[in-house]
């Protein structure tokens, strides 16, 4: 399937390297409510992500994951340091985002074609075309025959992978996930983790996803971040060295384990079980 | 022959139109009210025929349910009820669409604007607690005898309850859906099209519902304060004729017409704001 459109490429200055497809430097968030002491939510991150990874933040509750990926999406003004994303700095939601939420977040008065078309539509881009890439993407996630359908007819899962297809319908050079999955029951979280891998190969888009889960964080990435507990600093970029195409019994090798359990050791020594 | 039928088509599993009986019958069975309903009227009817008298009320002072139905039914061969019955429709119908229709006006307004909410609120509060109904009599003296002072008072009393409706409707919409449309890159009026209004659609229903069953309260109290024509004028017609009776048939008409409104209102709500379940009303 010929999904990997790289309209956007064109639109996006030369000079972006595609190694540093999005560039976190020195990062700082701290909120100052107004009457309270300030705190420090994130503190002197440094990232670069190349054009196409897979990334994964992991972190004990209240490290930050969330409010870093609401800073990369345009939503929530960062303290200081910059962040780019293809080459332009990111003071506002860039139309060059997609994000999946922790809900689905459909419209509910709207069929699941129309929600898929909802970003096409706000960004006035062209209808016949991004219509036909609705229902490639309808179709790539197996919910052809669904389109007509109100998001309240379907499972969680299914409205959640119409959320992806959302996600992706304007080819955004940048895919933000917000524990897509953590709603879901643990079954269907393993299916969808296969079917988010499958999407990404076929799509290739530049995903960075925020995660509870330390197994799902290892199966799917090319490197996991480990935040380490408020203030949010990164504690240790872990490259993910389990071959690719994978399937779920990588799992179960000694590779995957190691990786689990050393991620796992952080979090322990910070004190936090998550 | 036909009773075997019967019996075995109720013992086939429930699968084709053939077994509508069976349906019904399961349905009163789990439903209690769809017999439970109608019985309590048929009581209340047959008590207040036969059982009124006993206990020693007068006819006229309560008349019996066959006399209503009598007096009904010669009032509806009447032109002259129909002149009033036309009257009084108008009179809530396009005081019912100028004061909805000022109320989602303004309610959108106030509800866009933090200073006009924070300026005009407390106004529309003090307003809310004025018996609206204590106002007729100064808009018969300022609209006169016609039809304008009634549509005014139909127009006044649904104004508020549609009003409170469509501002607390457009702020009832989903943060994290707002957030969603934001992060797509959605403008303030793309949020308000896509979002903040289908949101309030099923506040705005209850608005209309209650509205309409108002406006015609309204147009009935403007008519007992002075008209010359109307279903309000009607009853004042038939009381000082001692005729309960008649009375109790025009009630019976104007309830029947807050019925029929409400039903119709539902009917567009069923169509047009189909994903809501159940709507929350407000500001009765």
């Amino acid at each position: 399937m010929a999904i990997k459109a790289a309209a956007r490429a064109t639109q996006t200055p030369a000079s972006v390297s595609e190694s540093s497809w999005i560039e976190i430097a020195g990062l700082d968030k701290e909120y100052r409510p107004r009457k309270s002491a300030p705190t420090q939510a994130l503190s002197d991150i440094n990232l670069t992500v190349r054009r196409g990874e897979f990334i994964s933040v992991v972190g004990p509750s209240g490290c930050g994951k969330t409010t870093l990926l609401k800073i990369l999406a345009g939503l929530s003004p960062k303290t200081g340091g910059t962040v780019r994303i293809a080459g332009r700095d990111v003071t506002k939601p860039l139309p060059e985002v997609g994000m999946v939420f922790q809900a689905p977040t459909l419209l509910p008065w709207r069929t699941i074609f129309d929600n898929v078309m909802v970003p096409a539509e706000i960004q006035k881009l062209d209808p016949r075309r991004h219509r036909e890439r609705a229902q490639q993407l309808l179709d790539m996630v197996g919910l052809n025959g669904f389109e007509r359908k109100y998001p309240h007819e379907l499972s969680g899962g299914m409205q959640q992978r119409a959320g992806i297809c959302r996600a992706l319908v304007h080819d955004p050079a940048v895919l933000l996930m917000d524990e897509p999955f953590g709603a879901l029951d643990a079954m269907t979280r393993e299916y969808m983790n296969v079917e988010l891998l499958r999407i990404w190969q076929e799509s290739g888009q530049t995903i960075v996803l925020v995660t509870h889960s330390i197994p799902e964080a290892v199966f799917l990435s090319d490197r996991v971040v480990v935040l380490s507990p408020r203030p949010g600093r990164i504690a240790e970029i872990m490259p993910i060295d389990l071959g690719r195409p994978r399937d779920l019994s990588v799992m179960s090798s000694d590779r995957a384990g190691i990786y689990v359990d050393r991620i796992r050791r952080h979090f322990n020594a910070a004190g936090v079980i998550d | 022959m036909a009773t075997t039928n019967l019996v075995d088509k109720l013992a086939e599993p429930p699968t084709s139109a053939a077994t509508g009986a069976a349906r019904r019958r399961l349905d009163f069975r789990e439903k209690p009210q769809l017999w439970l309903v109608p019985a309590v009227f048929v009581v209340v009817v047959l008590l207040w025929e036969y059982g009124i008298q006993l206990i020693g009320v007068d006819e006229y002072v309560l008349p019996r349910p066959s006399q209503v139905v009598d007096s009904l039914w010669r009032q509806l061969g009447d032109d002259l009820f129909w002149g009033h019955f036309w009257v009084t429709s108008q009179e809530a119908l396009v005081g019912f669409v100028i004061g909805v229709g000022a109320a989602v006006l303004l309610g959108t307004f106030i509800s866009q604007v933090k200073v006009v909410e924070a300026t005009l609120m407390p106004y529309i509060v003090a307003f809310q607690t004025v018996p609206k109904v204590a106002l007729a009599p100064l808009f018969v003296v300022w609209f006169g005898f016609g039809l304008t002072s009634k549509v005014v008072m139909a127009a006044v009393i649904s104004f508020f309850p549609m009003l409170v409706n469509v501002i607390e409707g457009l702020r009832a919409a989903d943060a994290d859906k707002i957030q969603m449309l934001t992060v797509f890159g959605a403008s303030k009026t793309q949020i308000f099209r896509m979002v903040r209004l289908p949101s309030a659609l099923p506040f705005i229903f209850a608005g209309l519902d209650i509205g309409i069953v108002f406006a015609i309260l309204g147009a009935v109290v403007g008519e007992f304060i002075g008209a010359k024509e109307g279903l309000g004028y009607l009853l004042l017609q038939t009381n000082y004729n001692f005729d309960i009776a008649g009375m109790f048939a025009v009630l019976v008409v104007l309830s029947v017409m807050g019925l029929l409104a409400h039903f119709v209102i539902r009917l567009v709500q069923k169509r047009v704001a189909f994903w809501a379940e159940e709507t929350k009303v407000i500001g009765a």
